[in-house]
């Protein structure tokens, strides 16, 4: 029972969430320019890193809004939470501190 | 009532002025308030507990709590009866009533014959082997192996009981009431800290109640726990639980605990729940959860009578009961001569100690040779005597590096040997919390090493768990890390003084994991490691031998630590003993992971509140008392409960569902539609929104008009449908499934926060705020116009796919003229606090029309006859627009929407893709069943080359047969083929048709 950091309402149980799966990936602006391996891997084919992560969770059963968080999948250790649309922070950087 | 035969005459934590009488196999005897089963069963002298798992034989009380791997009993009758409880650990109550567990064929007497056969069966790797070969002797296997092995009887109805669950956030979880948690609980305490002190005994004090040797402030162990509990519960923030085991430790600091409230009393208390569930997310943990005491493995180690040292201790002081007249200590340790020197304190005289050091000494050595106990240094026992109880023990001197022994054996008699193998600390909570363990060789246990994540789950090991065996230093430990804690979280107060202890130095101890015997291991006797599985050192030494080098696979194969008690004696023993075998160290083996919960936890607790009726919501419409009023058969439609069908006396479904069917298109037919999925989408971009997230165009609908859309997801397959309606330029009323409404909600939310931030929708479920009656049929208009005065109904006025707002029978209404069973249709959608009211007036009004109420079913067949889809029935989640031959529904205009690119991938325009037809059944009346298989070869037998399956499958009678709807392979080529359904002792013939069956050119909509 992970404790997920809404950017909106602060730490709260991840009973109150959906996991979303990898962050920041786009839908492409026009699909039809795409091709059958791209529209295939946009809708397939997402990372599944062992290690500090960006990926995407849904406050479903408290604001509903999605967001995403820095998380190292192995460890379950949560380095940072972010609103959609801003960037993504440096990995590396947020990790490194954490070492130091 | 029996005479407690084994009882002291005085001493022990119990309260001799009050017996309680209970039942054991059906004897009763007499115990007292304070007693465990366990404590009562042996003051009346009763060691022979249960049979062993696999070999069946007599199994007495090993342990004081939870680490009990024996004396497994099942509890009460009826469906209160509760198997795998440890009769250590359960508190006597007045008409306590227990089976032992393990007992097949009766507890008592031994069957030779069964023993014998259960000696083949049951190598290392049993199972494993049998699963592997012969697989047909498995059923033979089993049968033997359900009677003789003690699992325990579930009860056969719903439990009657109540459990709770508590939410619970402190500052400070302290984990144990030993010395150690007492200390930190009562320096976090003094902080104002919010504390909570959990201890899965009934009495706060952990090893002081059972050891009268340790004095603290001049005063006794016991006097020192019972001056910080009373400072502890005058603390507001603190609060204490016991009865409370901490069972299971999992991220972020989050920790479960149940709470036994009534268990000990042994009845129901009004408005208290059984137990509780504690869910704990706290700031700051500290562990003190003591040590476990490891066994020593020697040849048949397992007789009745045969205990754990400080068990054997602990019913002498706590509950004042002689688990033995002549006992016998073995020991390698000097916390073994405690237990000597507390028997003898009590006028018992030892048969011995036998030590496995050579050359022991120290205090607790010397206070043993005054007592003039007989020390028999550098001995081994080499195998025990007896058979329901022990009897004696043979034993020798060893070798000087103890592998074997250098005399010939002799025999002591005695009725208890009470056995130290060291201590384990006891890591299970820190290891669930991913805590690193090192092996520690100057203590030979794992000891913590490493917190896995200092940051979000910050927690200390204090005491006996963290490697510390002495009473002072645990208090020390406590203290600093119990504030450390509090500190953490904002809270302090000065470090309170560490009191002055006094208790018994230890000194170096000798370990030997297998102690040697005059034959070797495996013969002539049983050396047990893990007595619940009955696992020995020679099952160790096999698995090792053929090969196994991991202690996970070991664990597998030999089932060593899978019992109920998780390995709590056995595990380390049997790591040693592995290694030994391998010729590696200790932490080459590694050690197995410790999985929650610490103990068995009833399931009940889990549940808590959450069964029955509160398992799931179940959300019932407006109109929902007059369907069970009228006889509605009801069926689950998601979360909602919707009239199925409404049989009049005598009717069977089937004649409910014609007569429905009927009535709907030839007379009025009402159906409680509330149920549909209801969404108010609203704002500047709220028709650019629909025409990216449904496949048809939205830019041009006119306000007040209706259109029906399919919803695709990018990979192109139909995910719901529905009307949606304009009601301003930038406001639409969306309807959905009913049981895809949570999840369409979703979609549409998602795309807006993450893909479409720029939009300006908003989006709002409205699906309670409505409740809808949906009329049709040949009288429905005249039925309306009755009751409805300022809305003109003309097919001109009011044409199809369009809404209009006004009253009905004086209730503000929108209606919409839409169908969805092909028949002149409106659907009057008022607030939800007027729906029974528009439902009675429209019942009332309908009567001379012949009005019938119709169910989903009536539903489905009137649908099912104009060929209309039901998503999730004629869909499963890979069919498109285009396999349902709804092509006209996909804009070849708009540029993107969400579905369109993922409908041009090769795959989907394949010409053999499953598609919606029709079928009809050579014979008429022939219904086919939903899901039947769709061959065009048959064959006598399968395989057969499968088309497809039936979707939908009704007697319409409408049309005068029966209909069915199916996705077949290239489907729409088919048409006007033969195709067979080949079913359990027939095949029904089918022609594949167009999926339409009723008014084929579509006329009645407009009545
Ligand atoms: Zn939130």
């Amino acid at each position: 029972m992970q404790l997920i950091p809404c950017p909106w309402c602060g730490p709260r149980d991840d009973a109150e969430f959906h996991y979303g799966a990898e962050a920041h990936v786009a839908r492409p602006a026009v699909p039809s320019e795409r091709s059958d391996a791209e529209w295939e891997a946009y809708l397939y084919l997402r990372r599944n890193t062992k290690g500090p992560f960006a990926e995407r969770w849904l406050h479903t059963n408290g604001c509903r809004r999605w967001f995403n968080v820095i998380r190292d999948t192995y460890t379950h250790e949560i380095f940072a939470s972010y609103k959609p649309g801003e960037p993504m922070p440096d990995i590396d950087q947020l990790t490194a501190k954490k070492d130091a | 009532m029996s005479r407690q035969p084994n009882r002291l005459p005085s001493g022990g934590r119990i309260d001799r002025a009050m017996p309680l009488g209970f039942r054991f196999d059906g004897r009763s005897y007499t115990g007292y308030a304070g007693d465990t089963l366990a404590s009562a069963l042996l003051a009346n002298d009763v060691h022979l507990v249960g049979r062993s798992f696999k070999y069946h034989r007599p199994r007495g009380i090993l342990g004081l709590g939870a680490e009990e791997p024996n004396a497994l009993i099942q509890l009460a009758r009826g469906n209160r009866s509760e198997p795998n409880l440890r009769a250590t650990q359960v508190e006597l109550f007045d008409g306590l009533d227990a089976d032992s567990q393990n007992r097949w064929p009766c507890l008592k007497y031994d069957v030779g014959a069964v023993n014998s056969a259960l000696h083949r069966l049951f190598p290392a790797g049993f199972y494993y082997k049998t699963f592997m070969w012969p697989a047909s002797l498995w059923m033979t296997y089993e049968e033997v192996i359900r009677n003789a092995a003690g699992l325990g009887k579930a009860p056969e109805g719903p439990d009657p009981d109540r459990y709770e669950h508590m939410h619970a956030h402190p500052d400070v979880l302290i984990v144990g009431a030993g010395p150690a948690g007492l200390a930190a609980a009562l320096a976090a305490g003094r902080t104002g800290a919010r504390v909570i002190l959990a201890d899965e005994q009934a009495e706060f004090g952990g090893s002081l109640l059972s050891d009268d040797d340790v004095f603290i402030n001049g005063k006794s162990g016991r006097d020192w726990v019972a001056e910080v509990v009373a400072e502890l519960a005058s603390m507001p923030a603190v609060t204490l639980l016991p009865r409370t085991c901490v069972h299971g430790y999992f991220d972020h600091n989050y920790l479960l605990a149940a709470e036994r409230v009534t268990d000990h009393i042994g009845a129901v208390v009004p408005n208290t729940p059984r137990q509780r569930l504690w869910k704990i997310r706290a700031r700051q943990v500290v562990l003190a959860t003591g040590t476990l005491e490891r066994p020593l493995v020697f040849r048949d180690n397992d007789r009745p009578g045969v205990m754990l040292s400080t068990a054997a201790r602990g019913y002498a002081v706590r509950y004042g009961v002689a688990a033995g007249r002549r006992p016998l200590v073995v020991t390698g340790h000097d916390d073994g001569y405690r237990t000597a020197l507390a028997y003898a304190a009590r006028g018992i005289q030892l048969a011995g100690i036998v030590d496995l050091r050579p050359d022991p000494s120290g205090a607790l050595v010397d206070a043993a040779r005054e007592k003039g106990i007989d020390i028999l240094a550098g001995h081994s026992v080499a195998g025990t005597h007896g058979g329901h109880r022990v009897e004696g023990v043979d034993v020798a001197e060893m070798n000087a590096d103890g592998t074997g022994l250098a005399k010939i054996t002799r025999r002591i008699d005695c009725d208890l040997v009470a056995m130290c193998g060291g201590f384990n600390p006891t890591v299970h909570l820190f290891s669930q919390s991913r805590g690193k363990l090192r092996w520690d060789a100057d203590m030979n246990a794992f000891v913590p090493a490493k917190v896995h994540d200092t940051t979000h789950a910050p927690q200390r090991s204090v005491g006996g768990c963290a490697g510390v065996m002495s009473v002072a230093q645990s208090i020390k430990d406590g203290i600093k890390e119990g504030l450390e804690a509090a500190r953490a979280t904002g809270s302090t107060a000065r470090q309170p003084a560490a009191p002055a202890v006094e208790e018994p130095g230890i000194g170096a101890h000798r370990t030997i994991w297998v102690l040697p015997s005059d034959k070797p291991v495996g013969h002539k006797g049983k050396h047990f490691v893990d007595f619940q599985n009955d696992v020995t050192a020679a099952d160790l030494n096999l698995a090792a031998r053929e090969g196994y080098r991991s202690i996970e696979h070991v664990k597998r194969y030999t089932t060593t630590g899978m019992g109920t008690d998780q390995g709590k004696t056995s595990n380390v023993n049997a790591l040693a003993i592995v290694a030994a075998t391998l010729g590696t160290d200790i932490p080459a083996v590694g050690t197995t992971t410790f999985r929650p919960p610490y103990t068995p936890t009833t399931i009940g607790a889990y549940g808590g509140r959450n069964i029955g009726a509160l398992f799931d919501p179940v959300r019932t419409t407006a109109v929902d008392s007059w369907h069970r009023a009228n006889g509605a058969q009801f069926e689950h439609v998601g979360q909602w409960m919707r009239p199925w069908y409404y049989p009049k006396a005598g009717e069977t479904m089937r004649q409910a569902v014609d007569r429905e069917c009927l009535a709907a298109r030839n007379a009025v037919g009402i159906l409680d539609a509330s149920t549909l999925g209801k969404i108010d989408v609203r704002g500047k971009d709220a028709a650019e929104f629909l025409n990216r997230v449904y496949s048809n165009a939205w830019m041009k609908l006119g306000i007040g008009k209706c259109r029906y859309g399919l919803m695709l997801n990018d990979a192109g397959f139909v995910m719901d449908d529905g009307v949606t309606t304009r009601l301003a330029d930038d406001h639409f009323h969306m309807t959905t499934t009913t049981g895809g409404a949570a999840g369409v909600l979703g979609h549409l939310e998602e795309h807006l926060q993450t893909e479409w931030p720029d939009l300006e929708v908003y989006l709002t479920s409205v699906t309670e705020q409505w409740s809808v009656a949906s009329i049709c049929g040949a009288k429905c208009r005249d039925l309306l116009a009755a009751l409805c005065d300022d809305i003109d109904l003309s097919n001109e006025a009011f044409p199809f796919m369009a809404m209009k707002e006004g009253t009905v029978a004086g209730i503000p209404a929108r209606v919409y003229r839409i169908s969805f069973t092909g028949e002149l249709s409106f659907e009057i959608n008022v607030p939800r606090r007027y729906g029974m009211a528009l439902w009675e007036v429209l019942m009332a009004a309908g009567e001379k029309h012949g009005i019938t109420p119709y169910g989903t079913e009536a539903m489905h067949v009137l649908r099912a006859e104009r060929g209309f889809i039901i998503v999730g029935q004629e869909t499963d989640g890979s069919v498109t627009p285009i396999d349902l031959g709804m092509d006209w529904i996909v804009s070849k205009q708009k540029v993107d929407f969400i579905g369109k690119r993922g409908l041009f991938r090769p795959d989907l325009m394949l010409p053999d893709r499953k598609q919606l037809v029709g079928l009809l059944t050579e014979d008429p009346s022939e219904v086919l069943p939903e899901g039947g298989q769709i061959v065009e070869d048959v064959k006598p037998a399968p395989p057969m080359t499968m088309l497809g399956h039936v979707t939908s499958s009704y007697y319409s009678v409408n049309c005068g047969r029966s209909i069915a709807m199916a996705l077949v392979k290239g489907g729409h080529a088919r048409k006007g083929d033969t195709l067979s359904v080949p079913l359990a002792g027939k095949t029904v013939k089918v022609t594949v048709t167009d999926p339409v069956f009723f008014d084929l050119e579509g006329s009645r909509r407009d009545g």
